[in-house]
This record gives structure tokens, sequence and C-alpha cells, in this order.
């Protein structure tokens, strides 16, 4: 079953890019949606006690103990199913918004490339497995951006791919190193790289190297200055998949390779690491406040929400560590729903300056509502999604201290701050010129967030489903 | 009946689902129907719980388990004890009441169906708040009716002054909401559990520093949704809103709400002296507060405002007085007086053609009758006109302030109790005393408001009239003496002995009161109704009444020490520290690679192409290595 969830986008991105004149769209579609129905039947069929299943184990470099091992519990589970969920929703969402400026079936090729890469990653037992699938969702979102693109997408997009990437070289160092540690002949597999024992000052050295990694994708401040400009430069199917589903491959990261790989380091650097993310929380909502493009704004609430799980996971308790893995699912989807709505803002206004805009909510009634509702789970209001994952990392950094917990919370009064100068500005008041035409959803636009709005909703009344899926999971990761 | 509670709350909510996906298309009838007669189902539903309760006690039940994380247990649950059944019976009686007079107040606006789908997901909220069998089910009212508060404050959200207030109610709330939830972490972390139940009867093994902090925790967030000093700033703007929601969210329930959690968490309260301390300093200090602004406001809501500030001060007070009863039978009185004068307020706005400026009005009681005489009934409830419901509820402040806190307490909680006299005789009189002062146009439309509307309003004088009879003092010697206390005696277990002021002493302050309060009645008529004085404009008047006017200019205080310095700290963090400074350092460690990458240029091309082969190069040079050694 893993290997089928890699090859059904894998093969997939092959046939797009070697069929150039296939109705691309539809293909990819259709292909995102099977990869979403093995999906739902590996979820059917899943068992969430802790273990790993669907596992398979190829020797594949034998003599060095590198082998091609995918597997999933529940934690990699989770984020599979966020990929799987989310591909289909931003393929179709984006779907005749493209600039017309390279070939369709490769943008679509390049997209279903990404998810193989991400989903390998969340399903990977093998640290050098892992590291290279890692690295090879870079190349595709890397295409995305710079192919499809606005005006400045050349030099944000490569000095995006530069900064991960030296992140991520730091991280093979650490991993390398770890390897040459295990004994006899050397393995990568995850079972002997968590096993290795290391003195401290080498520890903290190979946490701070994997550390550094994740913190630059996910992106933790003062790492995050690649993410605005990036964001803002991407096409809109770039900037989803970028932070509805690559950047948890960070959050994903500090869970599966970080923190078990070097629990040593962890007591060194950790005390030092929560403070910048706590910081950023209340760094990147201040800055949010004042943005004028709705596109950077989200941008910069997604580097507060971040911060939040990486608090969350780092001071390592089951609250912050559930509440980081469901955040990282509902963060996704309602990213996807918030730079879906800067798209629809975008593409009917010309510009995405919120100065420019007002009084559509008169305009556009079914757009106002279920913007409305994804806003509400951005701000984490209870029964929604937000409300969930904030309650359980605000509750995890409070229980490892109460003040630093205070501070982290100013992200339910600033969210509120900067989402509902949002919604004013845009929807609200009297329509201008540009404003009072606006037509309301279309039936495309109309599915999309109707079903972004659903799970906003569904998942905020019934949460426990997906934290059952990760409980044993976490509950085995902590006990090491 | 255990299986039908969850049903009180959801009855509602499902008016809120049909009147917000198909409202547009129903008739305004329907929409009326549907909005209030789930609220009215409800109430019937609550009076038989109140009859079970009576009967057999608490009822509790599980719809399901929200959320569960290792010990940390949240079930979907309700509790329907002494205490919330008479909440569920506030918010749903009045609440109906609202609704039906909204089909009257609302009937020529377009929003009407939205209107009824806000006011109805308002009362579902407001249910979870009360019914809620554990403090973050709690938590999801307490948001809930923040956020309905929000929609509905903006509802004429093409007025963006409008949306700037609702915006500022739900950002004070979520100031105070940080702090309740900082409160329930705590009580999590050291009780092990947020059931209500299981919290209050596990107090003794937790550290008294540790109470005290949950319970000031706890209230920020009662500061936050009762508008207490220093975050009430956002009530008196929220009258914005369409006079039905003032009155049902504004005044009789949403506001209140803090007042019901401290009287939930008596117990914690009662062991720390401290906590209660605070609670009784900022209510008295904030009644004080408000009710001089009050004095001073010319907008007819913004009067009704001010004063819903400064009741819910007294409560405070009462409370942190630890008279816990005393602080929900002002409560409940207060819902019927205050939804009562800002219906009738409504009333008149309605036939005024939305003036709320008194200096506008005058005379006015000729015109309308049946609402002057609401309005007068409920602002002599208010003032504590001899047995009229606000009469009993006060004097038991009064008398609980004096045995608790002793005569200086006694007297400034007076004051803020002739204050409130003053202000509302000044209301009432410039409002329908005198000559008419409006347009000729406005005269001409005068006209007193549908049954719809005026049937409600008898129904709230009746209770404003009689609302005093749940709690006679024991002085009175009824049959029905102090029943309300011993309602809630389930709830707020009684400390040792009951204790009363000796009957002389309580005859005494009653009467120093009462004569006070008329004295301050009889000047007002003077002034107002005798002499006819009218408010003059804001700037011909003397310094200091136009410091009250302005009110004190708190919000320009805010705005300098808060808003102005975060706005300008957002720009510069943006412009300095993450443009120039920290991605320049960024960019800084890129041109120092590309400095020395100048030479080693032979090796790199800078295209990405190499890059990614010496990437998959170096792998591979790796496994190679591995294979060799």
């Amino acid at each position: 079953m893993s290997l089928i969830l890699l090859l059904i986008p894998l093969l997939g991105s092959l046939l797009l890019f070697f069929l150039k004149n296939t109705p691309a769209k539809q293909v990819a579609l259709a292909i995102s949606l099977a990869q979403l129905a093995v999906t739902v039947a590996a979820l059917l069929g899943f068992n969430a006690d802790g273990s790993f299943n669907y596992e398979i184990n190829w020797p594949w470099v034998a003599g060095a103990g590198i082998s091609f091992r995918l597997g999933l519990d529940g934690i990699g589970m989770l984020l599979v199913t966020l990929t799987g969920l989310l591909v289909p929703l931003i393929i179709y969402a984006t779907q005749n918004r493209l600039p017309a400026r390279a070939n369709e079936a490769q943008f679509y090729g390049l997209v279903l490339l990404m998810q193989a890469a991400m989903t390998g990653s969340f399903m990977a037992l093998d640290g050098l497995l892992f590291y290279v699938f890692y690295e090879m969702a870079l190349v595709p979102i890397y295409f995305i951006c710079a192919l499809w693109g606005d005006e400045d997408r050349i030099r944000v997009t490569l000095k995006f791919f530069l900064y991960t990437f030296a992140g991520s070289l730091l991280m093979l160092a650490s991993l390398i190193y770890l390897y040459l540690q295990t004994p006899d002949n050397h393995s990568f597999s995850m079972e002997a790289l968590y096993a290795v024992q290391l003195e401290p000052t080498a520890a903290a050295w190979v946490f701070l190297g994997i550390f550094l990694a994740f913190a630059v994708k996910l992106p933790l401040f003062p790492f995050h200055t690649w993410q605005p400009d990036t964001y803002v430069s991407a096409p809109t199917a770039g900037v989803m998949l970028l932070s509805g589903i690559m950047l948890k491959m960070g959050g994903y990261g500090f869970v599966r390779w970080l923190m078990p790989v070097a629990p040593e380091g962890a007591g060194q650097v950790l005390p030092i690491a929560i403070g910048p993310a706590v910081a950023g929380i209340v760094y990147a909502s201040i800055i949010a406040m004042r943005q004028q493009d709705i596109k950077r704004l989200i941008a910069y609430s997604s580097i507060a929400h971040v911060g939040l799980i990486g608090a969350g996971i780092f001071v390592w308790n089951l609250s912050g560590l559930q509440g980081g893995l469901i955040q990282m699912l509902n963060h996704g989807i309602n990213a996807v729903g918030l730079f879906f709505v800067c798209d629809i803002l975008e593409k009917r206004l010309g510009h995405r300056q919120l100065a420019g805009m007002g009084g559509i909510a008169k305009q556009a009634p079914k757009f106002a509502v279920l913007f409305m509702i994804v806003l509400l789970g951005a701000v984490a209001v209870p029964l929604t999604n937000g409300f969930v994952g904030e309650f359980l990392l605000l509750q995890g950094v409070a229980g490892y201290n109460l003040w630093l917990g205070a501070v982290a919370g100013l992200t339910i009064i600033f969210g509120a701050v900067y989402m509902l100068r949002v919604y004013q500005l845009a929807m609200f008041g009297e329509a201008s010129e540009t404003t009072a035409n606006f037509p309301d959803l279309d039936r495309r636009e109309m599915l999309v967030l109707g079903v972004i709005a659903t799970l906003v909703i569904v998942l905020g009344f019934f949460p426990q489903p997906v934290l059952d899926l990760t409980a044993a999971s976490v509950e085995k990761l902590m006990a090491k | 009946m255990r299986q039908l509670i969850p049903l009180i709350p959801f009855l509602p909510f499902l008016g809120f689902l049909v009147n917000g996906l198909f409202g547009k298309k129903l008739t305004k009838q329907a929409v009326g129907l549907i909005g209030s007669g789930t609220v009215l189902l409800s109430f019937v539903l609550s009076l038989f719980c109140f009859g079970e309760v009576a009967n057999g006690g608490a009822l509790q039940t599980t719809v399901y388990e929200w959320l569960s994380v290792g010990d940390f247990h949240v079930p979907f649950g309700f509790l329907v004890d002494h205490l919330s059944v008479w909440m569920m019976l506030i918010v749903t009686g009045i609440g109906f009441l609202i609704h039906v007079y909204s089909i009257g107040y609302m009937h020529g606006d377009e929003g009407f169906w939205r209107f009824f789908a806000y006011l109805n997901l308002f009362v579902f909220s407001m249910l979870l708040l009360v019914m809620g069998d554990n403090f973050v089910m709690m938590f999801f009212g307490w948001e809930g009716v923040g956020l309905c508060s929000y929609l509905l404050i903006g509802f004429w959200y093409n007025n963006v002054e409008y949306g700037k207030a609702a915006r500022k109610a739900f950002i004070m709330n979520r100031i105070g909401d940080l702090g309740l939830l900082l409160g329930i972490f705590l009580i999590f972390s050291h009780f092990g559990s947020i059931s209500f139940l299981n919290v209050f009867s596990k107090t003794t093994g937790v550290a008294p520093e540790i109470i005290t902090l949950i319970c000031l925790l706890l209230f920020v967030g009662a500061m936050g949704k009762s508008a207490q000093i220093p975050l009430y700033t956002w009530l008196p703007d929220a009258m914005a809103g369409p006079t039905p929601v003032s009155a049902l969210i504004h005044a009789a329930t949403m506001v209140t709400a803090g007042i019901y959690m401290i009287t939930r968490c008596n117990v914690l309260y009662s062991l720390s002296p401290t906590a209660l301390g605070v609670v009784a300093a900022v209510g008295l200090a904030t009644s004080i507060f408000a009710a001089v602004i009050g004095l001073r406001q010319n907008d007819i809501k913004k009067v009704l405002a001010y004063s819903t500030v400064s009741q819910l001060g007294l409560m405070f007070l009462a409370l942190g007085m630890g008279a816990y009863t005393s602080a929900m039978f002002h409560l409940s009185t207060h819902a019927f007086f205050k939804a009562l004068l800002f219906l009738g307020a409504g009333s008149v706005i309605h036939a005024m053609g939305g003036e709320q400026d008194i200096r506008n009005m005058g005379g006015l009681r000729k015109k309308l009758p049946v609402t002057f005489a609401v309005f007068a009934i409920g602002t002599l409830a208010i003032m504590g006109f001899p047995l009229m419901s606000g009469f009993f509820s006060k004097d038991e402040i009064f008398a609980n302030t004096f045995l608790a806190g002793g005569q200086l307490w006694w007297g400034l909680a007076v004051l803020s109790g002739l204050l409130t006299t003053a202000y509302m005789g000044r209301l009432l009189f410039v409002t329908f005393y005198g000559e008419f002062r409006g347009t000729e146009e406005q005269r001409h439309h005068l006209h007193e408001s549908p049954k719809v509307m005026t049937v409600p309003l008898m129904v709230l004088a009746a209770l404003s009239i009689f609302g005093g009879l749940l709690n006679t003092p024991h002085i009175f010697y009824l049959p029905n003496t102090q029943w309300m206390t011993g309602w809630l005696s389930a709830n707020v277990p009684a400390h040792g002995d009951v204790q009363h002021l000796p009957a002389s002493t309580e005859w005494t302050l009653m009467f120093i009161a009462t004569g006070l309060m008329l004295v301050v009645l009889f000047t007002t008529w003077l002034l107002y109704a005798k002499k006819r004085n009218v408010p003059v404009a804001d700037a011909a008047q003397p310094a200091l009444t136009r410091l009250i006017a302005n009110k004190f200019y708190v919000d320009e205080i805010y705005d300098f020490l808060f808003v102005k310095p975060l706005e300008k700290l957002g720009t510069w963090l943006y412009r300095s520290a993450d443009i120039r400074l920290i991605d320049g350092l960024v960019n800084g460690v890129g041109s120092g690679v590309q400095a020395f990458g100048a030479q080693v240029r032979k090796l790199q091309s800078g295209g990405l192409e190499n890059y990614l082969v010496l990437m998959v190069g170096g792998v591979v040079v790796f496994l190679l290595m591995l294979f060799l050694r």
C-alpha cells in the first residue's frame, strides 16, 4: 500500500511529462483523486496502535545498511492524508487560473512529482531515503515557482532554493555523522539512528544541524525571511503546496527525525530554541497587522501559526505534540482556503491591496459566508478546526511554562486583530468602483471553498478521530 | 428529560442553520416564526428541566467525547443544576421576548433573515456557556457569544464605524479570553480535570496561591466579557448594533457571563480573599466610574450602556463580598429591567425614525403612552424605587456590602446607586417630558410601536415590577423570603451560619439609601421635568463636564498607549528588523559566499542544474566511498 501511494503520483507525473498533448489538468485531477481514494483505503485499513503499517523494506545498498524502507504509523498517515486530501483540491482550484507561460502538462507533472516526494518523505523509515525524498520535493516546487510565478520570481525563488538547500545539507552532515556512529556495518535505518548514544558536544552539533534544516523549512523565526517573498511571488498552486503541505515536512521532521534522533542534544538546544519560536509568533503577528498586501499578510500570519506548532513540538509533552500534529492538518486546510481567497480577490480585482477593496460582502454574499468560515478557523474560534490545534498547543506550552504560554497565547488576540482587519477592509464598508461589480463565486470556487469550510466545521466538532490516529505513535515517541 | 437536554441548545442551532441557509428564500413571517419558535421551545424544555431539578436535583448528560489527549478529557457534556437552569430560563425566556420584539423592530431590514440567524446562533452559544459541565464547554460558549456579538454589532456592515466597534468588541473580549484560557490550563494542571464537579470537590490539595492565580486569571476573562475596568470600553461602542441586540446580548445575557462564571466557581473564589478583594474593588470602581460617565451622555443607548457597565460593577461588588446569590438576584432583575429599557429605547428610536440623541426628543410621553409607561417602570426599577424589583436586589447588595465590607464600601455602593438615579432620571425626563424638540417631519411620523413590540415590553414591565419577589429580605417576613438564596444554595454552599445584619440596622440602611434616592429623583425631576433643562452642546460645557462627556478620554488614552505603538512597531519591525536586519544578514551570507565563490567560479556556474548535479554527485560519491572502504 505504501508503495502504491508513492507510485501513483510518481508514475502520474512521468505520464504527464511525456504525454504532451493530453488534457493535462483532467488527467492530473484524476490521478490525484485516485491517490485520494487509495489514501482513504489506507486509512480504513489502518491500525493506529503505534506500529508501522504497510511496511516494505528492500535492501537498497545492502552492504552499507541503506534500505528502501517505507511504512506508516499514525503520524505519517496523518500527513499522507493531508497531502492526499489537499493535492486534488489544489489542482481543481487552480485549473484555468494558470499564467499561460509554459506547457500546462509540465506544470501538473511537477505538482504530482512534488506530491510523490512529499508522500515519500512522510513514509520513509530510512534516514538517507528520507533525505532523498526531502530534497526531491524541492526540485518541482522550484520550477513551479520559477516558471509560473510573478515578475520577481527568479530572484526570490533562487533564494528560497539556496536557503532551504543549505539547511538540508547541514541535516545531511548530521545524519552522516550519526550513521558513522552506528555499530558494525553501519545503518541508516530509523531505529539504528535512534539508538545512537552521543556525548553532549557531538549531540548538540548533530541536533543543531538537523534543527536548522527544519527550522528553515517550517520556517521558524529568525530563519523565515525567504518565506513572505516566496509566497507572494509564487503562483497560487505553488503557495498552496508550500504552505499547505511542504512546510509540514519541517514540523514532521522535528517529530520524527530530530527529537528522537538526538534527544541528548535537545536538552541543550531546545531551551534556547523555544524562545525564538514563541517570539516569532508575536513578531510575525505584529508585522501581519500592518500589511497592505493580503497575500503577504497571510504569509506572515502563517509564520505566526507555524511558530506555535514549533513551540508545541519543542516542549515535547502530549498536548504540545498532539496539538502540533493536528494543527499541521488544520493549518494546511486553512492555509489553502485563505490563499484561495486571495486568488479569488486578485483574479477579480487585478490587485491584492486591501486599500482598494471594501464592500464586497454585499456584492458576493456566498463568498462572504465561506470566507468568514475559513477566517474563523484561522482565528481559532471554538468548534472550528483551528481551535483544536491552538488550544492543545497553548496548553502544551503553558504546561511547560505558564508565562511562555501567555506570550504564545497573544496569538489569539493578534490573530483576531489582523484577520478581522482583512475582513473589514475587504468585505465590509461601502463598495468602491472596482468592487461594485464583484461577481460572486462560480461553481468551481463554490465547491472548493465549500469543501474547506465543511472541513473547518466538521474537524472542529469532531477532532477526536484525528487525535486517535496519532495518539499511540506519539506516546511511543515520548516513551523514548 | 435527560435525553432531551441537548435539544435545548441545539433547537436554536437548528434555527440558525435553517434561517442561515434558506432564510433568504423564506418569507419574513417564516423566518421570524422559526427564529422565535425554536427559542420558545427551548424555554419550555428549560421549564421542564426546572421542575426536574426542583424535584430531583442536578441532571448531567454527555453527548460525546469532544477531545481526549492523555488524561485530558473534554466531554461535550451538559450540567443542568440549580444555577444553570436559572440562567437557561433567563436566556431563553428573555431571549424569546426579544426575538418576538425583533420581528416588529427589524421588519423593514433587508438583512431580516441574517439577523434572526445570528440571534439564534447567539442563543445556542449562550446556552452552551451556561449549560456546559466543564470549563472548556463554557469556553466554547464564551467565545461563541463573542463571535455573535461581533457579527451583530457589525450587522449593518456598510457603515465603517460600526465595523470598527464590532472589531473592538471582539478583540477586547479576546484579551479577556486569553486570561480565561490560561486559567483553564492552570486548573487542569493542578486539579487534573476540567469538569466543574471534579474541580470543586478537590480543592483541598491545591496551594492557596495557585487558587488565587486561577481566580484572578478567570476574572480577567470576566473583565472582558462583562465589561469591567480596564476592558469596558467596547460595550458603549457595541451600541452600534440593532437595539434588540443591545437588549439581549449587551444587557440581559452575554455581559452577565462573568457573573455566572464566578458564581459557578464560588468554591474557588471563597478560598481566596485576595481574589475576592480584587473582584470587589474592580466592581465598585467600575460601577461608580461608569455611572459618572452616564451622567453626561446624550445618546439614549449610550446612557443605558454605561448604566449596564455600572450595574455589572455592582454585581461584581456583590460577588467580591461573597454574596454570590445577591449578584445572581441582581443579574436576574437587571435582565428584566435593562432589557425593558433597551427595548423601550428601541421603541423610541423606531418612532423617531432612527434618532438617538435625547436633546432632539422631549415630550414623548403623550405621543408614545405605552412606551412611556414601560420605560418609566424600567427606570424606577433600576433606580431601586421602593418595592420595584431593583429595590430588593440592590438593597440586598448594599446590606451584604455593609455586612462584609463595612461603612465605607457601603457608602460608595450607595453613591453608585444615587448616580444611577441621577442619570436615569435625567434620561427619562429629558426624553419624555418638556417640549418636543425634533424636526417637523419626525413629529409627523411619531407613532406608537405595533403590538408585536409592545406586548413583550409589557411582559418585561411586569417582571420589572414584581421580580423582587424572587428574593425578599428576611426583615419583610413574607412567605417567599429569600426564595432564590434557597434555590441557589445547592450551588452556593452557605459558609457556617447564615449571617444577617440586625433587623434594626438593615431597616436603617434601607431607609437612608431609599431616602437619598428619592431626594435625587426629585432633584432630577425638578431640573429636567419642571424647569425643562436641556443638556447644552458639548463645546459650551465647563471643562469638567466636557471631560465626563468625553468619557475621560479613555479610548484616546488606550489608543495612545497601545494601538498606535503597536501599529508603529508593526511597521518598524517589517521595514527595519525583518527586511533590513534579518533578511539583510541572510543576503549578506549569500553575498559572502558569492565573493568567496568568485575564487572558485570555474566550478560553479550559478545555474541551478549544476547544484542539483552536485547534490546528486555528492550522494553518489558518498555511496562509492562506502563500497570502496
